[in-house]
């Protein structure tokens, strides 16, 4: 079940080869950075520890990414990101699988 | 005379408990890591090693006993935010595991791997982070001196002079008084800062001195989101400030503390009742003594890893690196700090460092309520490149309609509290 998600999940982001090299607690740096350390948010900003399933994680990176969702810097940010990094965060931020 | 191994290991973490297990665990060799330079940088270093790599041994080498941020200081200026409130201890990473050595370290001795306390002891290393910060150039306007920083405070430094200096004479100054600003040519520390401070004392002003005045004389033809610090000084403090670029003979070349004036590359003398004087700078002296920096007074990495291109085994992080395009940030040298940590736990370990992507935030207060940013994702391989199409700045107003826009300053502004309890929760809690 488990790496039947985790396949689902790389199958959406694009490149499993290059999933396996991004690393999603390193990468977390730049989302820590507001969202806090372990996602939990404050002040406006939501949080993001075990708040999606990954797919949702994904898809709303994606919304963004796309200006598909009001927002005021992570369509910025989320620009920068490759569909295996959003994979690798996923992973790190959203719900266990 | 070396700390002994049985003295580093007695001082030694309370490691096993706290440490928080790792996703994806690259390497496990240990080593001792060193870090000089308690700031954004090489807190932020100390405890992404004792989160991620609870194998390694990391000493944290800090003269003083708290940090007072860069950011929000310029909130104190305001009146919005006491410095208690900026200023962190380091009890919490001791806590975690970090050992503090309270000292200035005043020389690094990079063939025999080993850092020289002011008090003789030698500190060893296997990897050595330089996360020192800036020193600030003396001399570079002519009379600016340290003496004459009593009279005219740079405020830019905490460590040197807290800003507390500026907010006592802007509240000293008389009523429809000139406030004056030197701003120095690119690379500095916060590009966003001194029109982040411009917005801050305008603000002050509006309130408890509204017919003062502010004349913002820069080295420079352009600045870190300009359009909307311009935006927003036209529709918050019309006719307060002034702004002249290098073109408008803006780029001041001296000063005189007797006469409280700076003088112009053409020769304008400009007098103000306050005079805050941003002067060039360069990395710290521990850096530079060290081989470290290059010509320039900066020092050189690679993007690939953020390790000295000029001394092998060392780190060099934050404002003292050459980082461009990175800004001289705090959020930037976070970054770079866990990207560094991470590539030194492989290179002990005899492993390839991970891909480099760094990531910045910079957010501005202008006004209540009044918040706008910009951001940046970067990759680092031969070079330090910006990932095209990604970050930038906040829309202009222009770009808003009405109620949207309102909103959108007033959750940056929110955005900016959530950004500084997070990166200073991270790095001092």
């Amino acid at each position: 079940m488990r790496s039947c998600t985790i396949a689902m999940v790389l199958l959406l982001a694009g490149s499993p080869a290059i999933a396996e090299t991004a690393d999603g607690a390193l990468l977390a740096g730049a989302c820590q950075g507001c969202h806090g350390v372990s996602g939990e948010g404050g002040h406006g900003i939501p949080s993001i520890r075990q708040m999606h399933d990954r797919q949702q994680f994904v898809a709303l990176m994606r919304a963004f990414r796309a200006n598909e969702r009001p927002n005021t810097v992570m369509g910025r940010i989320s620009r920068g990101y490759t569909d295996a990094e959003i994979a690798a965060l996923a992973a790190h931020f959203a719900k266990p699988q | 005379m070396p700390i002994s191994r049985r003295r580093l290991i007695a001082a030694a973490p309370l490691a096993a408990g706290l440490a928080v297990a790792p996703s994806v665990v690259r390497a496990q060799a240990p080593g001792r890591v060193v870090i000089i330079g308690g700031g954004f940088g090489g807190a932020s270093a100390a405890r992404f090693a004792r989160d991620r790599f609870p194998h390694l041994d990391v000493t944290l080498i800090e003269q003083s006993r708290s940090f007072t941020t860069c950011p929000y200081g310029n909130l104190v200026l305001a009146g919005r935010r006491d410095i208690g409130s900026i200023t962190f201890g380091y009890e919490r990473l001791a806590a975690r595991g970090v050992r503090l050595v309270h000292q200035r370290a005043v020389a690094i001795d990079p063939q025999r791997k080993q850092v020289r306390l002011a008090d003789g002891v030698d500190v060893p290393y296997d990897r050595l982070v330089v996360s020192p910060g800036i020193d600030l150039r003396w001399g570079a306007i002519e009379g600016y001196d340290e003496a004459a920083s009593a009279r005219m405070p740079h405020c830019w430094v905490p460590g040197l002079q807290p800003v507390t200096a500026l907010a006592e004479q802007l509240r000293a100054m008389p009523q429809g008084g000139t406030f004056v600003m030197a701003i120095p040519d690119n690379p500095f520390r916060c590009p966003p800062g001194p029109y982040e401070r411009i917005s801050m004392v305008a603000e002050y002003l509006k309130r408890h001195n509204p017919r003062a005045k502010i004349i913002a004389l820069d080295a420079k033809n352009g600045f870190s989101k300009q359009p909307l610090f311009q935006d927003a000084w036209a529709e918050l403090y019309p006719g307060m400030i002034e702004w002249r670029g290098a073109s408008n003979d803006g780029r001041v070349i001296a000063v005189n503390p007797a006469t409280m004036e700076c003088v112009t590359e053409f020769g304008d003398r400009v007098k103000g009742d306050v005079v805050n004087v941003i002067p060039p700078q360069m990395a710290a002296r521990i850096a530079r003594d060290a081989g470290l920096a290059a010509q320039s007074g900066w020092c050189p990495i690679k993007p690939a890893t953020f390790e000295s291109a000029q001394v092998p085994d060392i780190w060099v992080l934050g404002d003292a690196s050459i980082a461009a395009p990175m800004p001289k940030s705090g959020f930037a040298a976070n970054t770079q700090a866990k990207h560094a940590i991470a590539c030194i736990a492989a290179s002990l370990a005899g492993q390839a460092p991970p891909p480099a992507v760094y990531f910045n935030t910079c957010y501005s207060h202008v006004g209540e309520d009044y918040g706008i940013s910009i951001v940046g994702v970067y990759r680092g391989g031969t070079q330090l490149t910006e990932v095209e199409g990604s970050g930038g700045i906040s829309p202009r107003n222009s770009a808003l309609e009405g109620e949207r826009r309102a909103e959108h300053r007033r959750l940056e502004a929110l955005y900016a509290d959530g950004w500084y309890d997070a990166i200073t929760g991270e790095m001092f809690g």
